[in-house]
């Protein structure tokens, strides 16, 4: 009999064992797959590593800050600075057709940006941060608000609106179109003003911390051992059965696996759930450079580029992809210490994708799409940085199939379902949810869930 | 347990929970709150670990007893001295 049963070897799963474990719980993290990370893995092929989430860490903040989420979550997982090892960004962009804005990690440059190129504008964006920084995201009142309404209403630009949430819903948007409120306030602290980083070793530094920890501390990891169903007697969860049929006791069970995923691990059938699962997925095409992308003339950290002056946060219908909007990402453009380097370039390419037709066609097919679609790709994205084709020597690319593969996540939905159920709470007694689907995103944001959801749970009911 | 040594066991703690802090120049008579910017999930912590090393219970009700040095010293001494 365990105290906890985690379900779901994510960043997540991997934040809320250690906090468990450190405080003497006997705590077993059940995955599916055969390998830790979810949707933040890595993989080596033909002697190269790559990072299947990781473009950059959020939330950054300096050694010795204690107040944000990254300062918090070191803090509670007993984690120095250090040991993180974050580098920060050199500089990122929003590219639209007709202007860009620059930022990077000290808000001051976008504010001069936005002065420089929507004059007039500036108070109504000094206005908006004290609205954003006001924003109490523990007593989440008008969580749910319209983002767009909101920011129209504050800013009167609609071009500038576009060019604010283009980023912001890249990097942690479940739902299409438009973006709650609080979700908007709390990804905007989290790239805007507080910004991007790196660790030179990429996402396995800080996986392998994680599960280090984790064992040191006593926890139980099991690898390919998927959770089928949840057993529960009356109204109370009392263990789960694995896809091989075995069985386990606990007295708690937390699931990262996804809202709509657990509640049909627990018998429930889709239609009596309000809500329904997310439906953004991506693909992304890699890029192998024989040249550092500096030396080809891409400076920025990250790029968010669309090619219009209206931003479309949708699934693709029409296509498998849509390739009108992006994120261009080279993982090169960090400021590590000592002039270190990736040892060859790399150039990400993140786009919409649909995971249904990804999905349901023929492997002949599939092959034949990744090629398509990684061209094309690049090819969008080249109109808005320096052209680096001549100087690729190794491509990869993933897809829906691939998120899925590593997640089980419905759709492939990277952010998860639109609907966030922020008290981690389920019909069953014993049970909770953590992770995408309970509130926070992101890499950050998908550890400080995991936290809070083991201590408000377990740690906190306990005394 | 003196008074001291739990001083000392309370400071033992708040070098566990940060690290990176300075907190040899404590003022114990100032909330902790306001030196050291210990959020809500830190006092379970303190709470959490007075618990994993000497078995002390304290109810979340009263958890606004650990606000600062002497209070937390003055609400912890009868559970303690015994240790
Ligand atoms: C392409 C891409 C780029 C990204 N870039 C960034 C970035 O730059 N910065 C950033 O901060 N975030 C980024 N993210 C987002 C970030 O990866 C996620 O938000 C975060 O990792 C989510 O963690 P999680 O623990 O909530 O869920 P997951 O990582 O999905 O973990 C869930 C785990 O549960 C397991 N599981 C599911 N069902 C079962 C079952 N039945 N039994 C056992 N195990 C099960 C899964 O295999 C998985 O390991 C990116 C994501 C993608 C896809």
């Amino acid at each position: 009999m365990y105290d906890v049963i985690i379900i779901g070897a994510g960043m997540s799963g991997l934040a809320a064992g250690i906090r468990l474990a450190y405080y003497g719980q006997n705590v077993c993290i059940l995955e599916r797959h055969y390998t830790i990370g979810g949707l933040n893995s890595f993989y080596r092929m033909a002697g190269r590593d790559f990072d299947v989430g990781l473009h950059a860490v959020t939330n950054y903040a300096p050694k010795g800050d204690r107040r944000g989420p990254l300062g918090r979550l070191l803090r509670q997982l007993r984690f120095k600075w250090e040991e993180f090892a974050l580098c920060e960004q050199r500089g990122s962009m929003i590219a639209f057709p007709d202007v860009s804005l620059a930022f990077d990690n000290d808000i001051e440059l976008l504010k001069s940006e936005i002065a420089a190129k929507f004059p007039g504008k500036s108070d109504a964006f000094e206005r908006l941060l004290g609205s954003i920084i006001d924003y109490d995201d523990i007593s989440d009142d008008n969580y749910a608000g319209s983002a767009r309404d909101i920011l129209g209403e504050t800013l009167g630009d609609p071009l500038l609106v576009e060019m604010l949430l283009c980023p912001l819903m890249w990097y942690g948007n479940a739902r299409e179109t438009d973006m709650d409120w609080g979700q908007f306030c709390i990804m905007f602290r989290s790239i805007f003003l507080e910004g991007f980083a790196r660790p030179l070793k990429g996402v396995r530094l800080l996986l392998k911390n994680l599960v280090r920890k984790y064992r040191e501390l006593g926890g139980e990891l099991r690898l390919r051992n998927g959770v089928q169903r949840i057993v529960h007697d009356d109204d109370k969860a009392v263990g789960v059965v694995l896809d091989s049929g075995e069985e386990l006791q606990a007295r708690k069970i937390i699931s990262s696996a996804g809202w709509f995923e657990t509640m049909r691990m627990c018998g429930q059938p889709q239609e009596k759930l309000e809500g329904s699962p997310g439906v953004l997925s991506f693909i992304e095409s890699i890029s192998v450079l024989n040249q550092q992308p500096r030396d080809v003339g891409f400076d920025p950290t990250i790029v968010f580029y669309n090619d219009s002056n209206k931003f479309h946060w949708e699934m693709p219908r029409n296509e498998i992809c849509d390739t009108r909007t992006g994120v261009i990402c080279s993982p090169n453009n960090f400021v590590y210490p000592g002039d270190v380097q990736l040892d060859e370039g790399f150039m990400r390419i993140t786009t919409l994708a649909n995971f249904e037709r990804w999905t349901t066609m023929s492997d002949a097919d599939y092959q034949q799409a990744k090629l398509k679609w990684y061209d094309q790709a690049v090819a969008s994205a080249v109109r808005f940085i320096p052209d680096f084709r001549r100087h690729i020597v190794a491509t990869d690319m993933f897809t829906p199939k691939t998120i899925h593969r590593y997640t089980w996540h419905d759709n492939g939905a990277v952010y998860g379902a639109p609907e966030k159920r922020l008290s981690g709470e389920t019909h069953l007694k014993d049970l909770y949810i953590c992770g995408t689907d309970q509130g926070f995103v992101g890499i950050i944001g998908s550890i400080v869930s995991g936290l809070s959801i083991a201590n408000r749970h377990v740690l906190q009911a306990a005394s | 347990m003196t008074p001291a040594e739990i001083r000392e066991e309370v400071l033992d703690i708040l070098r566990d929970i940060a690290p990176d802090d300075d907190i040899s120049d404590i003022d114990d008579a100032k909330p902790f709150r306001e030196q050291l910017e210990l959020d809500s999930m830190d006092f379970l912590d303190i709470v959490m670990e007075l618990r994993k090393r000497h078995r002390v219970q304290i109810p979340e009700e009263e958890y606004t007893e650990l606000a600062s040095m002497a209070s937390t010293v003055a609400y912890l001494e009868p559970k303690m001295k015994d240790l």
